[in-house]
C-alpha cells in the first residue's frame, strides 16, 4: 500500500494523514479527569473528552456550567488553577506549555470578549502575532507583500472590510465586527485547534451567518473545533460532529448533533433534574 | 505573583544598552562655582566682553534665588560647588572634517547607532554632535549655507554671528526667569544655534545628539532657535549618557523665536542614564524650554519622549503672542524603577484666535513618579483663545504612581478650554489577548505601550519614531521573564 501511495502524486500530505490516522496520538486533545479552581471554587470538577482531527464538538450548558472556564483552561489563561487531571494536545503535555507556546503550536481561542488594545491596528497586531508563530516554526517572517495578499484572500472569508483592520484593535468595534475579527484572526494564524467561547453570544442573525460560514471555510481533516455556546441556533450553521453537555462542572450527556435539537426542545432543566437525580 | 507583578519585577533587571566610557582626555575647569569659574568657562571660548558680563549677571542673580520645591520630586540636596562645570575633550585643532575627528569619540557615536559618516552619505539628516560640551562635528553646513540656513554649534554662533545671538539671548527665556535657567545662562558650556531667514523652508531635519560622558561634570547647553517671517524649521534633540554611579546635573535652557507665519517643530527623544533598580545614580535634568510665537499666524509644536533621568523637571512651553498662533504639546514620559519625572507645558495665550493643544501620555514602573503639570493661561485681550488637553497615565504593577496637576487662569470670557485626563493600567486580559495569539509578554507590553502613545510618536518626524518606539522596547526589554 506504500508502495502505491509513493507512485502517486500528493505522497508526503497522504502518508501523513495515514501516520495520523493509524498512529495512536491520532486523538489531537485527550482531557482526562480535569479538574480546575478559580481562587477557592472549584468550577471543571472532572472533565473527560476527546478529539480527533478533522472534528467539531460542541460544549453545551447552563450558566455558570464551566463551559468558558474549560476554553479557558485549554487556552492557559492563569487565573484558574488546574488542580487535577491531564491534558494532551499533539502528544504533548498541553498544561505545561505557556500560553503563548500553546497558540505557536496551534491553539487558537476566540474569545467571548475580545479586548480592547488603543493604538494597535489589527493588521500590525496580526504581523506580529503571525511572525512569532513562523518563528517558532523556523520559518522566516512574511514580507509585506506576501502578508497583505493572505489578508485580502482571508478578509473575503469572513467579509471583513480592510479599513477596520486599520483601526485599533477592536476599538469602538460592534459586538459583530469584534466577533467576526476574531475569526479572522483564525483564519490567518490557521490553528490546529479552534476554540470558540460563546462566539454566537450578541451577533445577529447575519454575522451569525457569516461567522459560520467562516469557520465552516477554515474545516478541514487536519484541524479541530470546540464550539461552545449555550445555544443550539450556532449548530445549524456549524454542524457538530458531537454535542457535550456540560453541568456543574462535568460533562453529563454527549451525544451526536440531535442531542442539541432535543436540548433546544426540553431546556437545560431537562439535563439539570437527569443530572441531581444521578447524584 | 500576578502576571503585573512578574513584569515589574522583571522590568528592574533591564540592564542600560549605553553605559560605557570613551576614554578622552578632558580639558576641565576646576570644581565648583565662583566667578572665576564663570571668566575660565568665557576665557576657553574666547567670548566677547558683553557675553562675560550677560554671564555673571545671570550667576549673581542665580546667587539670590532657592532652588524650587513647588515640584512632586525629591532628590538629595545638589551640592552645587561639588559640580565640574566645564569640560571639553582635548584636540589640538578644530576638526574641519570627520577624518579629523578623534576615531574613539566616533566609535562613541557608532556604539549609540549614530554613525555620523552614514548618516552624512544615507539619511539627509545635518547633525550638530555634541560631546559633552563642545561640538565635533557638523554637516551639512554648507548645503544648508546656500540658503542662509545657519546651524552650528553655540559658540560659533557667538563667534560668527554676536549680533544675533545678543539680539536673541535671554529673550524668551530671561536669565532670571527661574533657578535652573539662572544657573544655565551663567555657566553654559554649548549648544546649538539655528537660523532660518525669512520665507525659507529648512529642507532636511536638523538633529542634535546630546551626550553627557565627564564624571561628575554638569552639562548646561543652550539652543537658540530662530525662525525668521514664513520661515519653517524641524529640529530634532536625542539624548544618551553612559552609566555612572554619581547623580550628575543637566540644566538646559531652549529658545525658540517664531515669527510672523513661521513655523518650529521642536522634537525630543531623551534616555540619559535613569539609574540603576534600586534608585543609584542617574542624571538630574532640570530643564527650561520654552518657544515664543511672536508673529501672527506662527506656530510652534514640541514633541517629547522621555524614558531616561533620574529626575526630570521639564516644561517645553508657547507664549502664544501673535494673533493666530498655535502651541502644541505632545509627549510621552515613562519612568520606571525609582525614576521621577514631573513634566508639562505651559500655553500663554496672549494673542486673538490663539490656539493650544495638549497631548500627554505618562507611563509609570516600578517604584516611579509621573507627574503631568501643566498650565494654561488666557489672557484679557486673547480673543477666541481655545485649548484643548488630554492627560493620560498608565501604570503598570500598584507601586508606582501617576499625578496630573492641571492649572487654567482665564481671564476673558471667550475662551473655551478643555481638559480630558484617563488613567489606566495595562491589563491582564490585554496580555493575554496578546500571548494566545502567539506573541510572548516582552513584545505585548511593547506593543500595548506604543499603542497607547501612538498618537505623541506619530508627530515624529519618521526616523525619529522609528528610533522612539525602539527606545520605548528596549526600555520595557527583560520586563518579563
Amino acid at each position: 500500500m506504500i508502495e502505491q501511495l509513493r507512485n502517486q502524486k500528493g505522497y508526503p500530505k497522504r502518508i501523513a494523514f495515514l501516520i495520523l490516522l493509524l498512529n495512536p496520538i491520532a486523538t489531537m486533545l485527550k482531557i482526562k479527569e480535569l479538574h480546575a479552581r478559580v481562587e477557592e471554587k472549584e468550577i471543571l470538577k472532572g472533565i473527560d473528552l476527546d478529539i480527533k482531527p478533522g472534528e467539531v464538538h460542541a460544549i453545551m450548558g447552563p450558566n455558570g456550567s464551566g463551559k468558558s472556564t474549560l476554553a479557558s483552561v485549554l487556552a492557559g489563561r492563569e487565573d484558574f488553577e488546574v488542580t487535577s487531571g491531564s491534558v494532551e494536545y499533539m502528544g504533548q503535555d498541553l498544561l505545561e506549555m505557556e500560553p503563548e507556546e500553546r497558540a505557536r503550536e496551534g491553539v487558537f481561542l476566540a474569545f467571548q470578549y475580545p479586548v480592547e488594545i488603543p493604538g494597535v491596528s489589527t493588521t500590525n497586531f496580526l504581523k506580529t502575532a503571525l511572525n512569532q508563530v513562523r518563528q517558532h516554526k523556523g520559518k522566516d517572517p512574511l514580507d509585506a507583500v506576501a502578508f497583505l495578499k493572505r489578508m485580502k484572500e482571508k478578509m473575503k472569508l469572513v467579509e471583513i472590510d480592510q479599513s477596520l483592520l486599520s483601526r485599533s484593535l477592536n476599538e469602538g468595534f460592534s459586538g459583530g465586527e469584534k466577533k467576526r475579527n476574531e475569526i479572522f484572526q483564525m483564519a490567518m494564524l490557521e490553528p490546529t485547534l479552534a476554540i470558540l467561547d460563546e462566539t454566537d453570544s450578541g451577533l445577529d442573525i447575519d454575522a451569525l451567518r457569516i461567522v459560520a460560514n467562516g469557520v465552516n471555510a477554515l474545516r478541514n481533516q487536519d484541524n479541530a473545533t470546540i464550539v461552545v455556546t449555550h445555544y443550539q441556533r450556532l449548530l445549524d450553521y456549524i454542524v457538530p460532529d458531537f454535542v457535550h453537555v456540560l453541568y456543574n462542572g462535568r460533562i453529563v450527556k454527549s451525544g451526536s448533533k440531535e442531542l442539541a435539537l432535543e436540548l433546544e426542545d426540553k431546556g437545560y432543566d431537562w439535563i439539570k433534574a437527569t443530572a441531581d437525580a444521578a447524584i | 505573583m500576578s502576571k503585573d507583578d512578574q513584569i515589574l519585577e522583571e522590568f528592574t533587571q533591564s540592564d542600560y544598552k549605553y553605559g560605557f566610557e570613551s576614554n578622552i582626555e578632558q580639558e576641565s575647569a576646576p570644581k565648583g562655582l565662583n566667578e572665576d569659574t564663570i571668566r575660565f568657562i568665557s576665557a576657553k571660548k574666547e567670548e566677547p566682553e558683553w557675553l562675560l558680563e550677560w554671564r555673571l549677571k545671570a550667576y549673581y542673580h542665580w546667587l539670590t534665588l532657592k532652588e524650587p520645591t513647588w515640584h512632586n520630586v525629591s532628590f538629595p540636596e545638589i551640592d552645587y560647588q561639588d559640580i565640574i562645570y566645564y569640560a571639553a575633550p582635548k584636540q589640538k585643532v578644530t576638526p574641519k572634517s570627520l577624518d579629523e575627528v578623534d576615531p574613539e569619540l566616533l566609535d562613541t557615536f557608532k556604539r549609540l547607532g549614530i554613525s555620523l559618516e552614514e548618516q552624512k552619505r544615507l539619511t539627509g539628516v545635518a547633525v550638530d554632535a555634541v560631546f559633552d560640551s563642545v561640538s565635533v562635528a557638523t554637516t551639512f553646513k554648507d548645503k544648508l549655507a546656500k540658503l542662509g540656513i545657519i546651524f552650528c554649534s553655540f559658540s560659533e554662533a557667538v563667534q560668527e554671528h554676536p549680533e544675533l545671538v545678543r539680539k536673541y539671548i535671554g529673550s524668551v527665556v530671561p536669565q532670571g526667569d527661574n533657578y535652573f535657567s539662572a544657573l544655565n545662562s551663567a555657566v553654559f558650556s554649548d549648544g546649538s544655534f539655528c537660523y532660518i531667514p525669512k520665507g525659507v523652508r529648512c529642507p532636511m531635519e536638523l538633529s542634535t545628539y546630546f551626550r553627557i560622558n565627564a564624571a561628575n561634570s554638569g552639562q548646561f547647553e543652550r539652543t537658540l532657535i530662530i525662525a525668521e517671517e514664513g520661515s519653517y524649521v524641524s529640529y530634532l534633540e536625542g539624548c544618551t549618557a553612559p552609566m555612572r554611579d554619581e547623580n550628575q546635573l543637566h540644566a538646559a535652557v531652549v529658545e525658540l523665536y517664531a515669527a510672523k507665519d513661521a513655523e518650529i517643530k521642536y522634537s525630543t527623544v531623551q534616555n540619559w542614564y535613569p539609574g540603576d533598580k534600586d534608585g543609584k545614580g542617574g542624571i538630574y535634568n532640570f530643564v527650561t524650554k520654552r518657544g515664543i510665537c511672536a508673529g501672527d499666524n506662527s506656530k510652534i509644536s514640541w514633541t517629547q519622549v522621555e524614558t531616561g533621568s533620574a529626575v526630570t523637571w521639564k516644561y517645553p512651553s508657547c507664549i502664544l503672542k501673535g494673533d493666530n498662533s498655535i502651541g502644541e504639546f505632545y509627549s510621552v514620559a515613562v519612568t520606571n524603577n525609582h525614576q521621577q519625572a514631573d513634566t508639562g507645558t505651559k500655553m500663554i495665550h496672549i494673542g486673538k484666535n490663539t490656539r493650544s493643544r495638549i497631548v500627554s501620555k505618562g507611563v509609570s514602573a516600578g517604584v516611579s513618579q509621573n507627574s503631568y503639570r501643566g498650565l494654561v493661561k488666557v489672557l484679557k485681550r486673547a480673543e477666541n483663545a481655545r485649548n484643548f488637553s488630554q492627560c493620560d497615565s498608565l501604570l503598570m504593577g500598584d507601586r508606582c504612581g501617576a499625578h496630573t496637576f492641571p492649572y487654567i487662569e482665564s481671564n476673558n470670557s471667550s475662551a473655551q478650554i478643555e481638559h480630558e485626563a484617563t488613567t489606566s493600567k495595562i491589563g491582564e486580559d490585554q496580555i493575554f489577548y496578546c500571548l494566545q495569539r502567539g506573541i510572548d509578554e516582552e513584545d505585548a507590553v511593547a506593543l500595548i505601550v506604543n499603542g497607547y502613545c501612538k498618537e505623541v510618536l506619530n508627530q515624529l518626524p519618521m526616523e525619529f519614531a522609528v528610533e522612539a518606539q525602539k527606545l520605548l522596547a528596549l526600555t520595557l526589554e527583560g520586563s518579563v521573564g
